[in-house]
């Protein structure tokens, strides 16, 4: 086991199974010879050429849609988004090609691509740089959706999402590529896409979290175990298709349930898994569902208001004190 | 792969390089008397009588069996819409026979084939058969895409057929994908990506275009102009009209082409696949055509006059072919009647088969979301 950042874990991924299979290549602005907007492929241009790693235009519709063509004539790319805000013009291609092309082809055409870069909130970037779109692509049929929260999960993931036939939209963190972590050196080492993983064993009461609001929840529940509450911390890691029976488990146990999210709460994940709860586990809850979403604002520069638009350890705290009937 | 700026287009010769007006191209036929027509007329069969050569009686002969199975099957498939056996949107390609068939005459059965919704005719010309996609307009289990994709979304994996794509211009930078695979993968593949001209005033054509020409990949881009975006005039879409053109743009080559001769399309074609195979260049071709049809079959076409319409039925690509196969003793108005009969059988077999197939399985709903489905709660 080597202490690594997630930046170093997603690189180890990307060099091993670019290593591993030949049909693999790596696509997006600034990969190559740049190293990386974030040096998460820092390095592997050298290592492996410019016809595996190669730079593109600033033109993501266009990149997005060669993956995907690319993929249906029987490669597996993995597609940069240099951050998923300009995913968003690429979402013809993602959705109306590659999630539905297996099916309106009736089992023709799978589509083995992986679409991966940062998403969520960065640092005082304001709105158009900074938001978390994950419930856009988890909507539709046809994709796969990954957030991981630590290195080791990071790098079993994204190898698991580039082995994967489906199209995997795989977001790593932008304010978490510096976090650090123990991640096992087996090169065979995967984590499969689908499994849900407890990140804290607890009691009283759960918490759902993912990506960012991982390493938030678990602050949270060290501080109320002082408390006296004890807190499961629950991190799907693959929203789409969601585990939910392991989250259902822990709430029969826990009878409480926060869901800590930095995405709005309009539509989104935590939205949809408080629904599943509601269906499935209704007669166990011994308090309404919480969500602690991101605020529902475009997001601000100012640092004053953008450390109110996202979700921190002290709201987390207070919600889930809020569903013990604490206060 | 290197960055290289392409170099200049190796064959721009003065024949690749004709203006919109130059010889060999169709424009819109004048507004004036039938003896201007008829010349225009005689004069387009003399340039694709000199055509002729090079091919056999039997390749000439094929190209018109396949213009006639696609026209005839085109008809018969306005009927079963009218019939109700048709769901949804119904693109036909009566009209624009000589621009699918010339241009996929041109290529060999492992090369690639991506199209916009208005395909039926393109996956014939692929090699699919009548039945496998008229049962798929019908929604039924033996439908190419078992009976989930419909009119727009044809795919046969076995002929190179990739689809049948129904957002406007969404198949062009896959087309651009599937050549880059197959430069990736050292074959010698060629892709042959057919549009509208209305896709061109999409993003994805500019994006595509220039990838294409900078990473040098071997992808031939087809604009069908059949001059009408459903109901807008190119003249009403599109501030510079010689769609050839915009391929300076990209340093890419380009022709234009007259899309009423099944042999025109078929020779600039060819030229471009040359390039492609030899030298991983891209070319754009622009295919001058016309759809005698709606934009659909929900169309009233009330954007165009019956006399415009009439006038370019006056160049109907069928027409001018059989005139210069009879004129040349390819074969005799017997031959082409015997032609024309097996095609009307082919296509009522194609709608018995539709006719008689099951619906698709209830539990097909669920299948084909995933090649790779997680069952919940997999551990």
């Amino acid at each position: 086991m080597a202490t690594i950042t997630i930046r170093e874990a997603l690189n180890q991924a990307l060099r091993e199974e670019l290593a591993r299979d030949e049909k693999v290549f790596l696509m997006g602005e600034e990969v190559a010879e740049y190293d990386g907007a974030y040096k998460v492929t820092k390095g592997l241009l050298r290592e492996f050429g410019a016809k595996r790693v190669i730079d593109t235009p600033i033109t993501e519709l266009g990149f997005a849609g060669l993956g995907v063509g690319a993929a249906m004539a029987g490669l597996r790319p993995v597609i940069e988004f240099m951050t998923f805000n300009f995913s968003i013009l690429a979402t013809d291609q993602i959705i109306n090609s590659a999630a539905k092309m297996l099916y309106m082809s009736g089992g023709q055409f799978n589509i083995p691509i992986v679409f991966r870069g940062p998403s969520g909130s960065a640092f005082q970037v304001s709105s158009q740089h900074s938001q978390a779109i994950e419930s856009w692509y988890a909507y539709f049929p046809g994709i796969k959706v990954v957030m991981p929260s630590t290195p080791a999960d990071a790098k079993g993931l994204l190898k698991s999402a580039i082995r994967d036939d489906d199209p995997v939209i795989f977001m790593e963190q932008e304010r978490m590529y510096g976090n650090k972590g123990e991640v096992p050196d087996d090169p065979d080492f995967t984590i499969p896409l689908g499994v849900a993983d407890v990140k804290r064993e607890g009691k009283d009461v759960t918490i759902v979290a993912r990506s960012l609001t991982v390493p938030l929840a678990l602050k949270a529940a060290e501080q109320l175990e002082q408390q006296g509450v004890s807190c499961e911390v629950i991190d799907p890691r693959t929203i789409r298709p969601l585990d939910i029976e392991t989250i259902i488990e822990s709430v029969k146990k826990t009878n409480r349930v926060v869901i800590a999210e930095e995405s709005h709460p309009i539509c989104g994940v935590g939205a949809e898994i408080s629904a599943e709860i509601m269906e499935r586990a209704f007669d166990y809850l011994d308090a309404p569902v919480k969500r602690v979403s991101g605020a529902d604002v475009p997001m601000p520069y100012a640092k004053n208001l953008e450390n109110l638009a996202i979700p921190d350890v002290d709201r987390i705290v207070a919600a889930v004190r809020e569903v013990a009937y604490l206060d | 792969m290197s960055k290289q700026t392409a170099e200049p287009p190796s064959a721009a010769n003065a024949e690749e390089q004709q203006s919109s007006t130059g010889a060999g191209v169709m424009d819109a036929p004048p507004d004036v008397d039938p003896q201007l027509l008829k010349k225009e007329r005689d004069q387009a069969k003399a340039r694709q009588k000199d055509r002729f050569s090079g091919l056999d009686n039997d390749q000439l002969i094929e190209l018109y069996r396949q213009m006639l199975l696609i026209r005839r099957f085109e008809e018969k498939s306005a009927e079963a819409y009218v019939a109700g056996k048709i769901g949804g949107f119904c693109h036909l390609y009566i009209g624009q026979e000589a621009v699918g068939v010339g241009a996929i005459s041109a290529i060999r059965q492992d090369d690639y084939v991506l199209a916009s919704y208005r395909e039926h005719g393109l996956a014939l010309a692929k090699g699919m058969s009548a039945r496998s996609v008229m049962a798929e307009l019908f929604g039924k289990a033996t439908g190419c895409s078992k009976g989930k994709g419909g009119s727009m979304h044809m795919f046969d994996k076995s002929v190179g057929f990739l689809g049948g794509h129904a957002i406007v211009g969404g198949q062009i930078p896959l087309a651009t994908g599937t050549a880059f695979a197959t430069k990736y993968q050292g074959t010698d593949q060629v892709t042959l990506c057919f549009f509208g001209e209305a896709a061109v005033n999409q993003g994805a054509f500019h994006e595509s275009l220039n990838m294409a020409q900078l990473w040098k990949l071997p992808c031939i881009y087809i604009c069908e102009n059949n001059q009408y975006g459903m109901g807008t005039s190119l003249a009403r879409a599109m501030s510079l009209r010689d769609i050839a053109q915009k391929a300076c743009a990209y340093e890419m080559a380009s022709e234009f082409v007259d899309g009423m001769d099944v042999l025109a399309v078929r020779e600039a074609t060819l030229r471009a696949v040359e390039r492609a195979r030899k030298d991983y260049l891209p070319t754009l071709l622009e295919i001058r055509t016309y759809r005698f049809m709606g934009h659909s079959m929900s169309d009233p076409g009330n954007y165009r006059t019956r006399a415009e319409i009439e006038k370019y039925q006056e160049r109907d690509p069928l027409k001018l072919f059989s005139a210069s196969l009879l004129e040349e003793k390819v074969l005799d108005q017997k031959a082409l009647d015997e032609l024309d009969r097996r095609a009307h059988e082919e296509v009522d077999d194609s709608i018995r088969f539709g006719d008689e197939s099951p619906l698709p399985d209830p539990e097909e709903l669920y299948t084909d979301i995933y090649a790779n489905p997680i069952e919940p709660g997999r551990k």
